[in-house]
């Protein structure tokens, strides 16, 4: 099961996907929105997603875990738009015979979700917002240049 | 040849627009095409940062060829977290 949507993520539905008989250890990760960031208060949080190679990213995830841990069933949800203080933005299931397989896929998924899938996390405050992981992208002068104010944004 | 270029998020928010267009001679390649797109965008990121590149919902390094009908999406950094 692999989902990408803007709707609410049922955490008990992704987790069934991979109960098998067969298996005796199943770990579910959810990913939920914190309500602060550095001394700040997070208000919501916003996913963007280039919707089409963030699926076959995801697959390409699920396919490269099977292949590393021998495990077959695994199953990730994301969603996107705007998530809500303790909603849950991504829920990855993943099962096995044994507990230590699926604890260690279900912590490498996460790990390789954040980092090949192209999907962004911006979180607003009070007072602005910030596009997560985009700290490289401040310019020097920003401060020279309040209309250009690198990652802020005043809001819509 | 016109390629139209999606972005998304920080790129998009910058450039006030979620495709841009830019012309590229014959034989460009994914290089060509971001500093044909930087050029046009300066404040899209700072000089020493790389743009990443995706062609056709792939990673695309900056020697690969383009193609007419190639869908080219720049990538800002993403999520992260710990």
């Amino acid at each position: 099961m692999i989902i990408l949507t803007d709707e609410p993520l049922d955490p008990a539905a992704v987790t069934d996907a991979v109960r098998q008989d067969g298996n005796g250890a199943v770990v579910t990760f959810l990913g939920t929105t914190r309500d602060n960031f550095d001394g700040k208060t997070v208000t919501r949080l916003e996913y963007e997603a280039y919707d089409a190679m963030a699926v076959k990213k995801l697959c390409e995830v699920r396919d490269g875990l099977r292949a590393d841990y021998g495990i077959d069933d695994i199953a990730i949800a994301h969603r996107t738009g705007r998530v809500d203080v303790g909603q849950i933005s991504l829920i990855v299931a993943a099962a096995s015979p044994h507990r230590q397989e699926a604890f260690e896929a279900c912590h490498e998924a996460v790990n390789r979700i954040k980092t090949t899938v192209p999907i962004w996390k911006k979180e607003w405050f009070a007072d602005g917002s910030r596009w997560v992981a985009c700290e490289n992208h401040e310019f020097a002068d920003a401060a020279e240049h309040p209309h250009h104010h690198a990652l802020a944004t005043a809001g819509d | 040849m016109r390629y139209d270029v999606r972005l998304f998020a920080l790129y998009r928010e910058r450039a006030g627009a979620a495709v841009v267009s830019v012309d590229l001679p014959a034989g460009a390649v994914v290089g060509d095409l971001v500093a044909a797109v930087r050029a046009d965008y300066p404040r899209l990121a700072p000089p020493e940062v790389r743009i990443v590149v995706a062609v056709n919902a792939e990673y695309a390094d900056d020697a690969q060829p383009l193609q007419p009908g190639d869908e080219v999406c720049l990538i800002p950094p993403v999520s992260g977290g710990r």
